[in-house]
This record gives structure tokens, sequence and C-alpha cells, in this order.
């Protein structure tokens, strides 16, 4: 027996030595992580440490991190002088966040709606919405430029929230409906007993069961809007109004051989978003993967 | 009214929660698409006003010289970019997430933390970070390629015709490989251990394991994956138009579909922007999605319905 298991497996004579095979599976498996860790991370790290640096320094030792002769802010200077940087930013971040909470409002309040209740056209107006899943708001762009026209909305934060919030109810109504379907009879029928009023019910009792789920739409909203380009670029590129994908799109055009201040937009619109991702990585994870991973 | 409000009061409680939501989508996403499908049938002259045309757009856009080239030229460099994706992104994923998922693997949170990294940044801002990397102009691609003694091989590939399309999809998968290593990871995970257990009991090895257990019930979500790089690719627009403009140069030789559209709309150069040609682009546009995603609810989809227990 211990002569046939030599044979096929000749590593496996020692109790000890059982394990060298599992070994390096597991030393192959660090290294093509760690290979494509590399990849993914090295072009972000290039342009974040020279943006720090002298522009003989970015040129002669792109690799190299900045020391004491070769350190600067001049690029960052010039990108805050120059253009509304912090502008872009607020404009960013209101966008977002007011989408963002509209759309988990009246996205809970709609598969609320659309599960809980038995009305004629709930089939239909389920199946509108969750074509909007597949179907990309930007082809409709044409109208939706005359319609904020007609508005009189162009260039106004207002056209954007608005556009952002219709992009992102289609998968807030499904995801939360499939939740909101989970919770008990139960407890609404209890309520129901005690005379609480439908408006109580959903805000007392079901928002507050439905949080994780509204995490995961959270991140599946966020994100685009933020990184968006095509509607800021079509609704609002006035200067006042541009969001900082915009905005940073705008300036490298302007001022693209200037490569300090190219290097250090870049890395402004890249470090809040780095930072907030390492901050809230592990729930934003959770929510991508729908709760598989603990 | 109807008799029903008689006997019972109206449900307000309905229209509350349904109404906000549901007006917003209406508004600004279902009129908005529908109008754009009217619109593709109509023309307009120099004051604005439109007419209607019939399928003249249409038969412009598919046949005729000035717009057929353009649009299947599009259409011909959009197929390409989506099968660059579906070759190296998906299997790329597939393969991290099946790594990832290693029984009492080590830092696995970190890997995945740091793998996923690029997919939260902003196409424009990845498409700029790029095409420094690769400019000849600053050469850390070119010492790169010197150090690991390919250096004749370097070229400045977002500027060449014959690269630049290929570049820029590598440019995206290196993007957005965390998209399907995610969702196929979640997938992992929820196979039951029960099953590999009973795999490694019988014999059978890591190889078979993976192709006769876990790939069998990936499917769902590998199509799943599928359908979502299809829409979103035939979708693109930012990472062309961030490195290349709205020409999609070199020649058109990175024109798709989004950045045709934008051109179409808008205008470039001598050509002036038509709404009634944006609106006919984008129906194609929507028809091309409709038969990808029809495709994967008719076919696809119940095929995979039949293998699940």
């Amino acid at each position: 027996m211990l002569n046939k298991m030599t044979l096929t497996m000749p590593w496996s004579g020692m109790n000890k030595l059982t394990l060298k095979p599992d070994l390096g599976k597991k030393l192959m498996v660090h290294a093509v992580l760690l290979t494509y860790t590399v990849i993914a991370l090295f072009p972000i790290l290039v342009i974040l440490i020279n943006s720090f640096k002298t522009r003989k320094a970015i040129f002669n030792d792109p690799l190299g991190l900045p020391d004491a002769s070769s350190f600067t802010l001049v690029g960052f200077e010039e990108v805050l002088a120059r253009s509304s940087f912090d502008v872009f930013f607020f404009n960013s971040l209101i966008v977002t966040v007011l989408s963002l909470f509209f759309v988990l409002l009246f996205g809970a309040m709609a598969a609320w709606a659309l599960t809980e209740y038995r009305f004629r056209g709930a089939l239909f107006i389920a199946a509108l919405f969750a074509m909007g899943i597949m179907i990309p708001i930007r082809l409709g762009t044409v109208s939706i430029l005359q319609l904020m026209v007609d508005l009189d909305l162009v260039n106004t934060r207002t056209s954007l929230v608005l556009v952002y919030i219709a992009q992102g109810l289609p998968l807030a109504v499904y995801i939360l409906s499939e939740f909101i379907r989970t919770i008990p009879k139960e407890l609404k029928e209890a309520a129901r007993c005690d005379n609480v009023s439908e408006y109580k019910i959903f805000f007392q009792i079901v928002l507050p069961l439905i949080r994780p789920a509204m995490a995961t739409v959270a991140v599946f909203t966020m994100i685009p809007i933020w990184n968006d380009l095509w509607f800021p670029l079509i609704l609002a590129p006035g200067e006042s109004t541009q969001t900082i994908t915009l905005g940073v799109q705008q300036f490298i055009g302007q001022f693209v051989t200037d490569w300090n201040a190219v290097l250090s937009s870049l890395t402004l619109a890249i470090a809040p978003v780095l930072v907030l991702y390492l901050v809230f990585s592990r729930q934003l994870i959770r929510g991508l993967t729908a709760g598989a991973v603990k | 009214m109807t008799h029903s409000d008689i006997r019972k009061p109206f449900p307000w409680h309905i229209l509350v929660f349904l109404g906000p939501g549901l007006l917003i989508y209406l508004t600004v996403s279902v009129y908005p698409l529908l109008d754009t499908l009217r619109l593709g049938f109509f023309s307009e002259d120099e004051s604005g006003a439109t007419f209607f045309v019939g399928m003249q757009n249409y038969a412009n856009l598919l046949f005729s010289e000035v717009w057929s080239e353009p649009f299947w030229n599009a259409l011909k460099n959009n197929l390409m970019f989506f099968v660059i994706h579906m070759l190296l992104q998906n299997p790329i994923g597939l393969l991290l997430a099946l790594l990832l998922s290693s029984p009492r693997l080590r830092l696995s949170g970190t890997y995945r933390t740091l793998l996923f990294m690029p997919t939260m940044l902003s196409v424009v801002i990845v498409g700029f970070v790029w095409q420094l990397l690769l400019s000849p102009l600053w050469g850390i691609s070119e010492d790169f390629m010197y150090n690991i003694g390919l250096g004749d091989y370097f070229d400045a590939w977002l500027g060449k015709e014959g690269t630049a399309l290929v570049t820029l999809s590598l440019i995206s998968v290196w993007q957005f490989v965390g998209i399907p290593m995610m969702l196929i990871y979640a997938a992992l995970l929820n196979i039951p251990e029960d099953l590999n257990d009973a795999g490694v009991v019988d014999g059978a090895n890591s190889w078979q394991i993976f192709w006769n257990i876990k790939l069998p019930l990936l499917l769902p979500t590998i199509s799943m994956v599928s359908i979502l790089t299809f829409v979103a690719n035939f979708n693109a627009f930012e990472l062309i138009y961030a490195v290349k403009g709205a020409l999609a140069g070199p020649n058109f030789s990175t024109d798709i579909m989004g950045t045709l559209f934008y051109r179409t709309f808008f205008g470039f150069q001598l050509q002036q922007g038509s709404p009634t040609m944006g609106a006919a682009v984008a129906t194609l546009m929507f028809l091309i999605i409709l038969i990808g995603v029809a495709i994967y609810l008719f076919f696809v989809q119940r095929r995979i319905q039949r293998f699940q227990l």
C-alpha cells in the first residue's frame, strides 16, 4: 500500500511531506494573485507618485519615489489656481448624494407599493421598471436634452439629479422588491390590526428592515453617478455646474503639455475615491456580492 | 372614475408610494426613449422644424455613401471591442475568482479589495492614466519593455490605426475585470462545500472538479456577466472620448457606436449635428442591445434553467 502510494505520488512518503504539493499549489495561487494585483495597482501608483515630483524627476526617474530634491506641489498649486476644482468636487458630491437619497427613498417606496398592494397595472409597471435595468437611459439622450431645454434646466445640477434618479430606479426597485418579499407577513398584519397607518408601517417597520439591501443598492447607484461623463458633458457643461469627472476631462484637454498639472489633476480625482473605497471596501464588496461574503 | 371607488375609498397610499418614482422614471427615462424611437423617423430643416421621412434615416445609415461607411465601421469596431472583452475580461475574471475562492487562502480579503480598485475609478481617469503610461514622450512603457527584453516591440500603440482599438479594449479589460471577478466569486461561495468534497472523495482532480462541478453551476452567472458586458460595451463612450476625442482617431479606427451617436447628434468639424439622425443611431443601438438581451432571455437563460436542480 505504502509502496503503491510512493509510486503514484513520490512525495507522499512522509506525513510532513504531504504538505508539499499543497504548499506548491498555494504558492502558485499567491504568485498569480500577486502578479495581477501589481498589474492592477501599478498604473495608479505611478500617477500618484509622479504628481509629487518636479518635471525633471518625472521624466528622468519616473518610477522613483519623490525625495527631498524632487518633491514639489507645483502641479497641485497650478490645478487649484487655474481651475475651480473645489467647485467641481462640490458639484459631484451634491449631485451624487441627492440622486442617491432619492433613488433609495423613491425606489423603496415604489418597491413597497408594487410588492405589497394588489392593484390594476402593477404587473405592467413592474415590467416597465425591469426593462430599465437592461436598457441604458443614454439611448434617450436626444429627447432628454430637448426635455431639459423645455424645462429650462440645462446647465443645472437639477437636470443631472433627475436623470440619475431615473437611471438608478430600475435596479433599486428590483433589488428592494426581492428583499421586501422576504419580510414576514405577521409583522405587517400585526401592525394593521393595531390600526397603524400604511405610511407608518412603511417608514417605521419596513424601511429599517431593508437597510442591508439599501446598502447594496447604494453601491450600485453611487459609482456610475460619480464617474459619469456623458450626462455632465451634454446636460451641464457650464463652468459652474461641471462635475469632477467632466472638470478633469476639460482641464487635461486644456493643459495637455503641463505634466505636473495633468498628473496632479488625476491624483486629485483619484485620491478621494481611493480613500473612500479603502474605508468602505468591506461593506462595498459585501454589497456587490449580495451578502455572499462575510 | 370607476365604480370600485364607490365601494372602497381611493387607495391614496399606493399613489403616494408609487407616484414620485414612477413619475420621474416615466418623464426622464421612458418618455425620452419612446420619443427617440419616434424621432428616428423624422428629419429636420434649417429652422429646426421636423417632418416625417419614414425609413429614410435608416436607409441612409445602412446604405448611403456618406453615412453607411461610418456606421458599419463603428459597428465592426464595437463588435471587436466586445469580443476582446469576452475573450479576456471574463476568463481572467473567472480565473481570479477561482483563485480567490481557494480554501483557507490567506490575504484573500486584501487581494479582493486591491484587485477591484481600478473598477471603482472613473473611465475617464483610467483613460488618461493609460494615455500617459503608454505615451512615448514619457517612456515608462518603453523602458519597461526594454527591461524585459522586448524593447523593439514597443510602439505608440494608441496612435496607430492598426493597434489603437485593441489597446483601448485592453485598457477597458484592465479596468473592468473586477466585475466578473466579484460576481463569479460570489457565485462560487454559494456552491455548497459538499459538492466539492464529493468530487474529491470520488478521486476527481482540481481540473475535473472545476470542469464537471463548478463550471456548470457557474453558467447562469457567466451568462449574466456576458450580457452585462454586451450592454456595457455597446453603450461605451467615455474611454474613447477621453483618450481619442469625439473623432475617435486615428482615422476613425477607434470609433464605436457611442462615439458615433455623440458625433451624429452634436456634429463635428464640417458636419452639422442632427438630433433626428442622432435618434436614428440611438434607435439602432437600442435594437442591437435588445437583440442581445432577447438572446440571453430566451435561449441562454432558458437552457440553463433546465440544468438547474
